[in-house]
């Protein structure tokens, strides 16, 4: 991959990853790190395994029977994610896979305790199986994908096949008013999770493709130079990802995954053109979508209403609903919270466990271990735009910021949706919540990030010298 | 490209700020609203997830905590619910709380401050304390003889200490368990259904919030009014009221039920109840000077709590002479709970002082530790020490040879005064039974109980509504109980 004639833009940007790349090619060049890394990950097994014990000491005073076994699990797991990475990704940053253990176990522990209050149908072993899946998906994509611009080749690939995955829940049935899952074998599985990742590799492989093109045509808006309006040829795509995104939306009324797709687009397209008229573009083509399907979907209108006025329903008479229940429950925890297993979360009722796992987490541990969890995730997310600013591909940067992007806009769009910040989208807290896709894809967003960080520390410690 | 990758990243930056900034602002600054919201449940779970504090009257719990097993986990129970619902209230998880359940909720359910050893610290944990107990200053044994003696007749008890003011018995027949208000089933709500239906009504606190025509029990008044003003000076002097006697200003004569009431002097008028009499007294005494002793023994007092809130007894202030006359023998417009007239006998007993009338002993928390006692209350005088013994001695001629004869006591000083009350439209419902006296034992030097007692409907047959007959006796069994108790 070659730099196309440097813009002024791009001069600037090399510029910078020249001087940066000065830097840390002396300090961190020999330091791999890894035991760094084993550490955190003890640090994160054992937090878990607390939070577990916690939960047990709070509600029946005994530490719960399968504490050993939870711990020895976890532990397991998280070992079997550290030899793949110690084995072929030597490099990699210290903090992405502790970080992903981390949320993975506490999201064990909260549904575990919310099990406690629904003993009639319990996730938590579920839960389980699908993390040891995530993270043996994980481990297979450390030790198999050796170089990340593989994925470069399967680009349309990959498009085809998320494309199909998309489509495929509008065979089945609705459920909860989305056509989002396919049920097999008694397992419920959520495609469009797994989409993401398909579309981030795709978004990126087209645009470190096709960014100069994007990037130097167009007409200039009124004759002001910074806001230059892209062609018409170059608009296709993008009018091509929006009516996707608006089709998701209104074929499966899932407009937290249309949100997500067309956010990743959007973000992707002003990395790799560096055009602001992209950005005025996406949120102009956001608006009029959102507008549009607020007012024809009853659906959608009604969550914006909830949004609007969420006591609406307690003045109706018709009792609190679910915003108003996750509202009362994070109000409940205070700085402190009530303490874990102490809370009533429950009380939101539908979709405790998963879109609303949030609640729980804040209730129980507070305003402190809220801001906690939200820290850990901008950690998650900083490692990946590290990752992109250190990797000299366009590809590589493009499909880091995509996946760190993809994490980012997802936790905003549920945590700010079960906050009352923004309305709410059913979407799955990336490992807290459960769901075996979600958590399946987040493992799969961590393997390639720590593909990405491992090739991006390299680098300058291998025989890929800046030139 | 990088400087767009930064851009990017200060995007996540501010999502992140906006996601920290809103929890902080629904965690920290309107987490109070939310919490007080009417709708949010967790008030309701935290209140009955613990064991409510106890009632306590004669050194044990009258109340309980029944462990549910269900969200709203600990429902209230009452170990004598009918005899002690007067005092105790309800405390229900649908219907609120009424009466001393009402009142001292803070320190039963555990969220009043001063149960707290550390507030500032339980204040940052978010603890509640265990609920306290409310130490009542009843008499078992003075509550069940009255509640024993209404036996379920429409009625109701009040003893109080003259000397202190602290209330002995309080009791409304027909009572009610409120324990059957407790939890939140569906029989919860039939048991409410079928409480507000009944005709009876079993969940009015006939003793505190329900007023009666005192009749001739209000004549204490009247005469220590007259006593005070000097109106009358000598027990003994005939009165120079004629019989019947011509209401003031009006064609109507008021006639007595028995005989021998014309110029009759104080002494005997009041053993005999003379309405006549009184109601010539209670015109030469005044309105104003009337409202003010009855003022003073407690009527018109409309903020009156011992310490859930009591009806006001009245007594007009502004009438003409004729409705003096007929108020000064407890009718017209003049209306008494039965306290208020346990008051006008305990100020006869205490030399003429009230003391205002109390139920609560102390709080203490769950492990006994004082934390509120009821301390002493002002005194207010309603009549001149001279005037209470001299009303001493009529009110012990009314039970030694009068109309209150059923209300002596072997080896006791009683005194009391009868009444029987007309009411309804034409006075033609069944008339109420009174009966206000206070007794002393021999060998101590002061009355240590004051007593009211009204049966509303004591006997089919008109002729048996008598004081002396029906309510008499009810006073005698509290009577003996208090002066039977060891302390």
């Amino acid at each position: 991959m070659g730099f196309g004639p440097l813009h002024r833009h791009d001069r600037d940007a090399a510029a910078l990853v020249l001087t940066r790349a000065d830097a840390p090619a002396r300090a961190v060049a020999p330091l791999r790190r890894r035991g760094v890394e084993l550490a955190l990950l003890a640090i994160a097994v054992l937090l878990s395994v607390y939070g577990y014990c916690d939960v047990g000491l709070a509600r029946n005073g005994t530490v719960p029977p399968g504490a050993a076994g939870y711990g020895a699990g976890l532990g397991a797991l998280a070992l079997l994610a550290h030899c793949a990475v110690r084995l072929r990704a030597p490099h990699a940053d210290p903090l992405l896979l502790p970080i992903g253990v981390l949320l993975n176990g506490l999201g064990l522990v909260l549904i575990y305790r919310l099990d406690l209050e629904t003993p009639h149908d319990l996730a938590a072993p579920t839960q389980l199986v699908w993390s040891t899946v995530g993270v043996t998906l994980f481990t297979v994509i450390v030790l198999l994908l050796r170089d990340h611009r593989v994925l470069q080749r399967y680009a349309y690939v990959c498009v085809v096949a998320a494309l199909a995955l998309l489509l495929l829940p509008i065979l089945f049935p609705a459920v909860n008013g989305a056509r989002i899952w396919i049920r097999i074998a008694g397992f419920s599985i959520q495609p469009g999770e797994f989409a993401k990742v398909l579309l981030a590799v795709f978004f990126a492989a087209y645009l470190a493709a096709n960014r100069n093109a994007l990037a130097y045509t167009g007409r200039h808006l009124w004759r002001l130079r910074r806001i230059q309006l892209p062609t018409g040829r170059a608009f296709g795509p993008v009018l091509a990802i929006w009516l996707l995104s608006v089709g998701v939306l209104v074929l499966e009324r899932d407009l937290g995954t249309s949100l997500l797709f067309f956010g990743l687009f959007v973000v992707l397209l002003y990395v790799a053109t560096g055009r602001t008229g992209w950005i005025a573009v996406g949120l102009l083509l956001a608006a009029v979508g959102a507008v549009a399907v607020g007012w024809l979907e009853p659906h959608v209108h009604g969550r914006v209403q909830d949004w609007l006025h969420p006591f609406a329903s307690i003045q109706a008479g018709r009792g609190p609903n679910q915003i108003a229940q996750s509202l009362f429950a994070f109000a409940a925890g205070g700085v402190l919270g009530t303490g874990l297993g102490l809370g009533h979360a429950i009380l939101i009722g539908f979709a405790t466990k998963s879109d609303f796992i949030l609640a729980t987490a804040g209730e129980e541990l507070g305003l402190a271990g809220l801001s906690a969890i939200f820290l850990l995730y901008g950690l998650l997310v900083d490692r990946g735009y590290r990752a992109a600013l250190a990797l000299r591909d366009p590809f590589g940067r493009l499909l880091a910021v995509g996946l760190a992007s993809i994490l980012a806009l997802q936790v905003f769009v549920i945590a700010g949706g079960v906050t009352g910040l923004i309305p709410l989208t059913g979407m799955a807290m990336p490992f807290l919540a459960q769901g075996g896709s979600s958590v399946v894809t987040n493992w799969a967003i961590v393997a390639l990030l720590i593909r990405l960080s491992d090739s991006a520390r390299s680098q300058y410690g291998g025989e890929a010298v800046p030139s | 490209m990088t400087r767009h990758i930064r851009h990017s990243a200060y995007f996540c930056v501010m999502l992140l700020l906006a996601l920290l900034a809103n929890a902080a602002r629904i965690q920290l600054l309107d987490a109070g609203s939310y919490n007080d919201n009417h709708a949010n449940r967790r008030s309701q779970i935290a209140r009955y997830h613990q064991p409510r504090g106890d009632i306590v009257v004669g050194g044990s719990p009258v109340t309980g905590s029944r462990d549910s097993g269900e969200q709203l986990r600990y429902e209230r129970t009452y170990t004598d619910g009918p005899l002690y619902a007067p005092v105790t209230g309800f405390a229900s998880q649908v219907y609120g709380t009424t009466l001393l359940e009402h009142v001292k909720d803070g320190v039963l359910s555990g969220t009043d401050p001063a149960l707290k050893p550390f507030p500032v610290m339980n204040n940052l944990t978010g603890a509640r304390s265990r609920g306290g107990d409310v130490v009542t200053t009843l008499d078992a044994a003075a509550q069940r003889a009255a509640y024993e003696g209404l036996d379920g007749r429409k009625g109701a008890v009040a003893a109080i200490e003259p000397a202190t003011g602290r209330v002995l018995a309080l009791v409304s027949s027909p009572s009610y368990d409120p324990g059957a208000l407790s939890g939140n089933a569906a029989a919860t709500a039939r048991s409410w259904a079928r409480l507000n239906a009944d005709p009876d009504k079993p969940m009015l606190n006939r003793a505190v919030r329900q007023t009666y025509p005192p009749g001739s029990t209000f004549k204490v008044v009247t005469a220590a009014a007259a006593l005070d003003a000097g109106v009358v000076t000598d027990l003994d002097a005939p009165t120079d009221s004629p019989d019947p006697y011509p209401l003031p200003g009006t064609r109507t004569t008021l006639m007595n039920e028995g005989e021998g009431c014309g110029d009759a002097p104080l002494r005997e008028a009041f053993e005999w109840s003379c309405n006549t009499v009184f109601a010539k007294l209670g015109v030469d005494v005044g309105v104003r000077r009337m409202a003010a002793t009855a003022r003073a023994f407690g009527f018109n007092d409309t903020r009156q709590r011992i310490p859930f809130a009591v009806a006001p007894s009245t007594f007009d202030t502004s009438m003409d002479r004729a409705q003096l006359a007929l108020s000064s023998i407890g009718q017209y417009n003049t209306r008494a709970t039965p306290l208020q007239m346990a008051m006008v006998a305990a100020a006869v007993a205490n030399h003429g002082q009230v003391r205002s009338p109390y139920l609560v002993e102390r709080t203490t928390t769950n492990e006994g530790a004082t934390v509120a006692t009821a301390g002493s209350r002002p005194a207010r005088a309603a009549m001149r020490p001279e005037t209470a013994e001299r009303m001493k001695e009529l009110m012990e001629d009314v039970v030694t040879e009068g109309t209150g004869t059923n209300a002596a006591i072997p080896g006791a000083i009683v005194g009391g005064k009868t009444g029987t009350a007309q009411h309804g439209l034409g006075n033609a419902g069944v008339p109420y039974a009174w009966f206000v006296s206070w007794a002393q034992n021999e060998d101590e030097r002061q009355p240590k109980v004051a007593v009211a007692v009204v049966v509303e409907d004591g006997s089919a047959r008109r002729g048996d509504i008598t004081g002396g007959g029906v309510a008499a006796p009810i006073a005698r069994s509290v009577m003996e109980a208090v002066l039977n108790s060891k302390d």
